[in-house]
């Protein structure tokens, strides 16, 4: 029997870009908005809800609201870095069960390479954030924190640099079929930990690509599906939460994903057994395994086990995974992977992702995001997503 | 002695005791009267109980790496690491006057203090020697 849906994704895009020097932030916003439109039969004059993070042009929305022309009576501007996507497909999908929008438009646009690090560091945010006397100090950056919860889970779990080399590897092996990615080449175990140390124990290769582009996704109520066709996809159940420092007591070993992974798969019914093709957050490899563990692929301090020998890689292993190539090859538009993981996702419950890594009769899949440090605060959202006939 | 260049904390009137204290050679942590237990880092109200009833209380300076990373590509690297306290709480730091490739999880350490590039003094870490 088919299971219900509070509400749909009816489109997505990902920009193809991945070096956008010729293009503003509000026009990628703009294009991708236009695409994921596009791709679901609507127009931008269906849009009565717009989702988006904090780190837009202008204030909140409403700067590319009235840039994209949208006329809009609901809005939510969640922002929970790189998890915010996932984020707004849950909250789209309360908003419109609801009864406050019945077409939410999603779009998140960057272009850190054409601006360039320097420009990054300038735009540091939080310059009166609360903590941030007792850590800017130590110099902290996205990679030696990440390298802290890595440190401890070896520590801790006997996790090895070649396991999370693995995760790599999987997503080498996916990349090479899509012809945006910014790494197409396959990689091995060796390859990976004989890249150059970055933060120990992380090496170049345990690092995801820096790009530019962005995605966009629509998200819609049933009664718009139906009209929409098959290509729409049931949003099943989603799950947030929030981790921090706690005040000085703390455990690096696991992420958010402990807390809306099991919100997710309780609203929707499933278990982590019954997922198809999972799109994990994969900033580094550490989010990978950690990730797995939090949303019950594995036990706790077992995901090396699981992530080794290709059982991520798709029609080799039990566990496909960001078969785009992820952030790890594919593509981290503005540092911030949450939305392609969705579009990814989406992808193969359609039966549209890359015939090379189609996952036959894929009928339920996961989506996490993982936003901030994992080592510090961190956001999480997870979504589970299912065919049109799941 | 390391050439890092430490940037200034920002400080404000819930946290100026702390690097007062940290000026004059001393580690603070604030407890809370109401619970009875130390957080880090240190705020007015106890993000515990919620209680406003919250005290300075000195460090015994003592702790161990509870984690760490050794930052290669920076120069020069330097080591970033969280630091559990005697007292119970952990804390982001700097281990220095340390040999980088012998650093390990749960090693034991003492507070030692550094400056930043304003002459505030920054509390960091070293591998323990009394005892
Ligand atoms: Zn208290």
């Amino acid at each position: 029997m088919a299971r219900l849906a509070k509400a749909y994704i009816a489109g997505i895009f990902e920009h193809p870009t991945r070096k956008a020097v010729d293009k503003t932030v509000p026009m990628l916003h703009a294009e991708v908005a236009l695409g994921a439109l596009a791709d679901a039969g609507l127009s931008k004059h269906d849009v009565d809800g717009y989702f988006c993070d904090g780190s837009l042009p202008g204030l909140g929305g409403m700067a590319l609201a009235e840039y994209m022309g949208l006329d809009l009576t609901y809005t939510d501007t969640t922002e929970t870095g790189g998890s915010s996507y996932v984020i707004h497909v849950g909250h789209a999908m309360e908003a419109i069960a609801a009864g406050k929008c019945k077409v939410a438009l999603i779009t998140l646009a960057g272009r850190p390479r054409a601006e360039g690090l320097q420009k990054l560091g300038a735009r540091a945010r939080g310059e009166d954030s609360p903590e941030r006397g007792f850590e800017l100090p130590y110099g902290p950056m996205v990679t030696n924190l990440y390298a802290m919860s890595t440190m401890r889970h070896m520590y801790e779990y006997g996790t090895t640099s070649e396991q999370l080399a693995w995760i790599k590897v999987a997503a080498s092996h996916h990349a090479q079929h899509n012809e945006h990615a910014v790494l197409r080449d396959v990689v091995t175990v060796e390859d990976v930990i004989n890249s150059p140390m970055i933060a120990d124990p992380l090496h170049r290769l345990d690092c995801c690509v820096i790009s530019d582009g962005g995605g966009a996704l629509v998200v819609v109520s049933p009664e718009i599906a139906k009209s929409l066709g098959d290509r729409c996809i049931k949003v099943l159940g989603q799950g947030a939460g929030i981790k921090h420092l706690n005040g000085g007591r703390f455990d690096l070993t696991y992420t958010g994903a402990a807390k809306s992974g099991p919100i997710a798969f309780a609203e929707a019914g499933v278990t982590p057994a019954d997922i198809d093709y999972a799109s994990i957050y994969d900033s580094f490899t550490i989010t990978v395994l950690e990730t797995l563990e939090d949303l019950g692929f594995c036990e706790k301090g077992k995901g090396g086990a699981l992530v080794s020998d290709g059982n991520l890689i798709s029609g080799v292993g039990k566990l496909p995974f960001n078969t785009d190539g992820g952030g790890l090859c594919n593509n981290h538009p503005a540092n911030r992977g949450g939305m392609t993981k969705v579009i990814e996702a989406v992808r193969q419950l359609r039966g549209e992702a890359h015939p090379a890594v189609q996952v036959p009769d894929c009928r339920l899949a996961l989506a996490h995001g993982t936003g901030g440090q994992i080592s510090q605060r961190t956001g999480a959202g997870t979504v589970i997503l299912g065919s049109n006939d799941a | 002695m390391s050439d890092r260049i430490y940037p200034d904390p920002t400080i404000n009137l819930e946290t100026e005791c702390y690097w007062q204290a940290a000026n004059d050679g001393k580690l603070l942590v604030k407890s809370c009267n109401a619970c009875g237990k130390a957080h880090f880092y240190p705020r007015a109200i106890c993000p515990e109980c919620g209680s406003p009833d919250t005290t300075w209380t000195e460090a015994t300076g003592r702790g161990r790496i509870y984690t760490y990373s050794v930052m290669r590509r920076a120069d020069p690297p330097y080591a970033i690491a969280y630091v559990t306290l005697d007292e119970g709480v952990t804390m982001m730091s700097n281990i220095v006057e340390a040999d980088f490739d012998n650093l390990s999880v749960d090693m034991a350490v003492e507070v030692m203090f550094g400056q930043t590039e304003g002459g505030q003094a920054l509390p960091l870490f070293r591998p323990a020697r009394g005892i």
